[in-house]
């Protein structure tokens, strides 16, 4: 059983405010799927299991593709912005 | 004689082409029988008439002009995980309840030139995460057949808006079972298709690695139809595949059952799953081997660990890929006086139960002592299932499996117990994992309610399967 405290580091690490109840739920409900994930214990070590991350680096290049001319509604989708900018909350106070 | 809204695609196109109905005939009907029917069953999330009667007028000038093809005029639904541009795109999500799409995802741009009518956006269980349909923050969609049951998920209302009529065909997407799983539960034909054989440019991203947007459609003609028109290289998605397919005769069309080698998992019949199911999915199996098929018992011997594996990979890629909805690129933002809060109450009153579930355990099994312990071994499990396929395809053309081990649920049934929930999808993930191709298709009924045939086919034979299949819905209709 994962304890209150672990729920809410994660949830504070995914950047997720949960109330009291979710909390409790959360709580229950990951016990029993992370319990479930122990099944994998089981499992052998597959070949050459230190290739795995190889064949998946080169599946992406870093290339330029083509100007894309959507600025306006990229900028346009967010909920606060002034002319071309989007506005946040100031970091440092 | 048929309704115009029973037609497949390649009947409407008849109609279309001689001349007995306009495309704005026909996307009139549609939009008659949503109007009707949609209110019940919840399939739709957005329609947008005018643009689909424009699309309609659009088609039928195309028509009369004599430029046109197949799916010309022909009214379609898309999954709201998919951006149209100018409509709303929810993800069936609060958090994103009013963004408009800024751009067409490439499959939509693809079936624009075709010239498709464009009906409107389904629902989904939301950011596509779910077996039942009812994780949608906008409701459940309810099963055609049985209006007290599920239509299945993530793909509900795509499912649904075909199976009710709602729509000719629709599109939909497979992260673990989310076009087979409804359209096992809903009596129509799904296709997930091999990982990179479709663009996914402008899918809202669930997990990168296991998505795939695919056809779901009347019949397995029209799957075959809609699955030519989008696949295929996609610059602005680096893991397409650059793959030529043909509905028409092609190199690999031609496949028939007689001489055919067809594996059956063992491991997949074994506790759990529903024994009407069971018997559905051998009589399948009886008739391809009456057919000529030889049927060949096959052990993929991870079976066991797919289930762990896949709830841990796709958690972990979703977990990464929606931290991106924070209150400030997109949709909704809580008001708040410091940046975190802005965060922090964003995502706690955006995300629904499920989709927090599931970030919460990709976060726990991406952190910091606790990778090597779940993430790491979930890859290396993953590794064995792909094993497996590749091991079971030097063997057999083709595996025949269940698409899930019950029909579809009633409503309410296991929103309770999330566990319970996710081994409906026992027998759809392994594919996901392994980057296959799987397609469902109605198979026969317990009483009203359809199971599904999945048939799997190694990377890039969806001419395979969709050959098989089409010999085999001869065989299930008669």
């Amino acid at each position: 059983m994962i304890s209150k405290e672990e729920v809410k580091h994660i949830a504070k690490l995914a950047r997720l405010e949960l109330t009291e109840k979710e909390i409790e739920k959360l709580q229950k409900d990951m016990s029993a799927i992370l319990d479930y994930f122990n099944l994998l214990k089981k499992a052998p070590k597959p070949e050459n299991a230190e290739e795995i991350y190889k064949d998946l680096s080169s599946v992406r290049k870093d290339e330029v593709i083509s100007s894309y001319n959507i600025k306006d509604e990229l900028i346009g989708s967010a909920p606060d912005k002034k002319d071309d900018y989007i506005k946040v909350k100031a970091i440092l106070q | 004689m048929k309704k115009l809204t029973e037609l497949t695609i390649k009947e409407a196109h008849e109609g279309l082409k001689n001349g007995d109905f306009t495309s704005v005939d026909l996307t009139t009907a549609y939009l008659e029988e949503i109007k009707k029917f949609n209110k019940e069953i919840n399939a739709f999330l957005s329609v947008d008439e005018e643009s689909a009667m424009a699309d309609a007028k659009f088609a039928d000038e195309k028509i009369k002009s004599g430029n046109f093809g197949m799916l010309t005029g022909i009214p379609c639904a898309i999954k709201d995980a998919i951006m149209v541009e100018g409509q709303k795109c929810t993800s069936a999500s609060k958090i994103l309840e009013n963004y408009i799409a800024p751009y067409d995802a490439t499959v939509i741009k693809k079936l624009k030139a075709k010239g498709v009518v464009i009906l409107g956006k389904t629902n989904l269980d939301e950011f596509a995460m779910g077996g039942s349909g009812e994780n949608s923050a906008y409701g459940v969609t309810k099963n055609p057949h049985d209006k007290t049951r599920v239509a299945g998920g993530s793909s509900s209302g795509s499912a649904a808006s075909v199976a009710a009529n709602m729509a000719c065909f629709s599109l939909g997407s497979d992260t673990g079972g989310s076009i087979r799983l409804p359209s096992s539960f809903c009596g129509v034909t799904g296709l997930k298709p091999t990982y990179g054989a479709v663009s996914r440019y402008g899918l809202i991203a669930f997990g990168s690695s296991l998505d795939q947007i695919g056809p779901i459609a009347k019949s397995v003609e029209d799957a075959k139809i809609v699955f030519e028109a989008i696949c295929g290289k996609d610059k602005l998605d680096a893991t397409s595949a650059d793959y030529k397919f043909s509905a028409q005769g092609g190199p690999a069309s031609g496949w028939e059952l007689k001489g055919l080698k067809i594996g059956v998992p063992k491991e997949y019949f074994v506790k759990g799953i529903d024994p009407e199911v069971e018997k559905i999915i051998k009589s399948a199996i009886e008739k391809a081997k009456k057919a000529g098929a030889e049927i060949v018992e096959i052990s993929l011997p991870s079976s066991e660990f797919a289930l762990a594996c896949y709830y841990i990979i796709a958690p972990a890629e979703a977990s990464a890929n929606l931290a991106r909805f924070d209150g400030i690129r997109y949709g909704l933002s809580e008001k708040s006086d410091n940046l975190l809060d802005v965060y922090l109450k964003t995502k706690g009153h955006g995300f629904g139960e499920e989709v927090k579930r599931r970030i919460m355990l990709g976060t726990y099994t991406l952190s910091s002592g606790y990778y090597d312990a779940y993430y790491k071994k979930a890859q290396e499990v993953r590794r064995l299932i792909k094993q497996d396929f590749e091991k079971a395809f030097e063997k057999v053309d083709l595996i025949f499996a269940p698409v899930s081990p019950v029909p579809a649920i009633k409503i309410g049934e296991r929103t309770d117990d999330p566990l319970s929930m996710y081994l409906m999808d026992i027998y759809t993930v392994s594919v996901n994992l392994a980057g296959l191709p799987g397609l469902s298709m109605p198979a026969g009924k317990i009483g009203d309610l359809p199971v599904g045939l999945q048939i799997i086919g190694n990377h890039f034979q969806e001419n395979k399967i969709l050959s098989v299949a089409e010999e085999l819905e001869k065989m299930f209709y008669e």
